[in-house]
């Protein structure tokens, strides 16, 4: 168990350079904003 | 044990500290850690000391002997384990993502349109970068046939996607809302046809929201983004008509109807969901009151922008305004789990945070998509990267009319080009990841090029960055004391 660092989220997007691409998920400008980038506020939808 | 040879610290993992935690972020893995004082200040002084490292005798080597004198040997060596065991697992320092070759293939595969099926609309916000819906050109409806044409052009240029979107905008999309019940009958046919699927939206701003085309809205699962800015006098100093009298009053029961069909729409826009999208400006950079009086009127899915202005417009966010924009999205996050606490939950589109269940690198690369997966397309069939660049000539991309000359392939390798690795200020941003270096046309409108980001754009996607990952901590800390509990 660790004392000085509690993990609280697991990611693995350095992993997803192989099996990501697949297009399903939304464009991200076309969802809620029209005016900004926001990869980062979507999931994957694969 | 740890090692940080070759490695960038503040490049490879975000360290803050929001409202009493000390957080990491690990951009490489998108893995998010709690961490006590002591580890917070030994990492800290770790990226001080690898910043300084160039005129100081400590050199990047040697950081983990030179940091941290002042812990205790048996605690130092404590938090260099655990450091050590998740960098081996890759979960913090985790190796730095090497450059990804971006191969695209010659002919581009678009699969997202922006139809703008009405350059006319029947407020005339005076944010608009629509030209309050003209584009600054004559005000036009899309004719049916060049509607066709862009479904079918759509379709064409798919290549292997399963899925397609196509959004209705303007001006006002509603003002030829005939075309767009036949664009959807005829888009459902052509893509069944093709083996295909077209998830449709339409942006509007609710005048028009009666029950009949709610009825089709409903019945054809069009996801619907609607536009309202929050407080009557907020909304109606920027949202008017043409007679200057404000859209607040009329508009609201519409949409606040609307969303009663959808009690369970997705805050991550899946599916058939609504969103309420408001823009705020120099009047409100308080604009989280603005969220909380729409979360106060039923509404549970929000998105507040910062205005796209030229800097010369009085409502245009000045750098007076800045500190008070920050305090607002602090305040917000507190909101967000004030509210959720009392059982009036909403959501925040940019506090969403996929991390663990984000979407891949190759897409987090090619952000947006503009001018090469996404198109924009006017009234006339002229083809744009976007909607914001509709009407400037210099990135129109070609037209519908003339087959052969839809996509200018300079511009669309343009386009292809812009990502992280051509903007020198987010090879080292900590963010790059998440906003893919911003957006095109505010980058553009700020400096007049697609490489040269807009730095307010930047302080503000940290911001918002920094209080996702919080929220995703106290929910996880929630999660884990009702876990507790039982």
């Amino acid at each position: 168990m660790a004392k000085h660092i509690e993990t609280v989220i697991k990611g693995n997007l350095s992993r997803t350079v192989q099996n990501g691409g697949c297009g399903k998920c939304q464009t991200s400008c076309q969802s809620a904003c029209k005016t900004s980038c926001t990869v980062g506020n979507q999931i994957c939808e694969k | 044990m740890l090692n940080l040879e070759n490695y960038q610290i503040a490049k490879n993992v975000h360290l803050y500290q929001h409202q009493g935690l000390n957080i990491a972020y690990d951009v490489n893995s998108g893995s998010l850690h709690l961490l006590d004082t002591k580890t917070y200040n030994y990492i800290q002084e770790m990226v001080d000391l690898q910043n300084r490292s160039v005129n100081n005798p400590c050199e990047t080597q040697n950081i983990l002997e030179c940091a941290g004198s002042w812990l205790n040997p048996a605690e130092r060596m404590e938090i260099l384990q655990e450091l050590g065991e998740l960098q081996a697992q890759h979960l913090l320092f985790s190796p730095e993502i090497n450059k990804v070759d971006l191969n695209y293939p010659k002919e581009p595969i678009i699969k997202a349109m922006c139809l703008h099926v009405a350059h006319d609309c029947n407020l005339r916000c005076r944010y608009c970068f629509a030209g309050t819906g003209s584009f600054g050109g004559k005000r036009k409806l899309m004719s049916l046939e060049t509607g066709k044409l862009a479904l079918a052009f759509l379709l064409e240029h798919s290549g292997d996607r399963p899925q397609c979107e196509v959004d209705f905008f303007g001006g006002e999309p509603l003002l030829n809302f005939p075309v767009v019940r036949e664009l959807v009958a005829y888009g459902r046919e052509i893509a069944r046809k093709a083996g295909k699927k077209i998830k449709f939206t339409l942006t509007t701003n609710a005048v028009l929201l009666n029950e009949d085309i709610a009825d089709f809205l409903e019945k054809e699962e069009v996801a619907v983004v609607l536009s309202l800015d929050g407080r009557q006098e907020i909304n109606d100093r920027m949202r008017s008509f043409a007679n200057g009298q404000g859209s607040y009053e009329q508009i609201v029961p519409l949409i606040q109807e609307f969303i009663k069909k959808r009690p369970d729409t997705s805050p991550y826009a899946l599916g058939k969901y609504y969103y309420v999208r408001g823009t705020y400006t120099h009047y409100n950079p308080d604009f989280y009151q603005d969220v909380l009086h729409l979360a106060d009127l039923g509404i549970k899915r929000i998105s507040l922008e910062p205005v796209v202005a030229l800097s010369g417009e009085d409502y245009a966010l000045k750098e007076e305004d800045i500190p008070m924009v920050m305090d607002s999205y602090d305040i917000l996050g507190e909101k967000v789990l004030e509210y959720k606490q009392q059982g009036r939950e909403f959501s925040f589109f940019h506090f969403n945070a996929g991390l663990d269940e984000g979407p891949c690198l190759p897409k987090r690369l090619s952000g947006c998509g503009a001018g090469h997966e996404y198109v924009a397309i006017s009234p006339e069939g002229d083809i744009y990267p976007c909607h914001q660049f509709v009407g400037q000539e210099k990135y129109r991309l070609g037209t519908l009319v003339h087959p052969g000359q839809e996509l200018l392939p300079a511009l669309v390798e343009k386009f292809r080009q812009a990502n992280i690795y051509a903007k020198e200020e987010c090879v080292y941003c900590w963010a790059r990841f998440s906003c893919s270096g911003g957006c095109h046309a505010a980058n553009v409108a700020y400096s007049g090029e697609l490489t040269k980001v807009y730095p307010l754009n930047c302080a503000l996607q940290k911001k918002r960055l920094e209080i996702a990952y919080y929220l995703k901590i106290k929910e996880a800390q929630a999660k884990a004391l009702l876990a507790d509990n039982f």
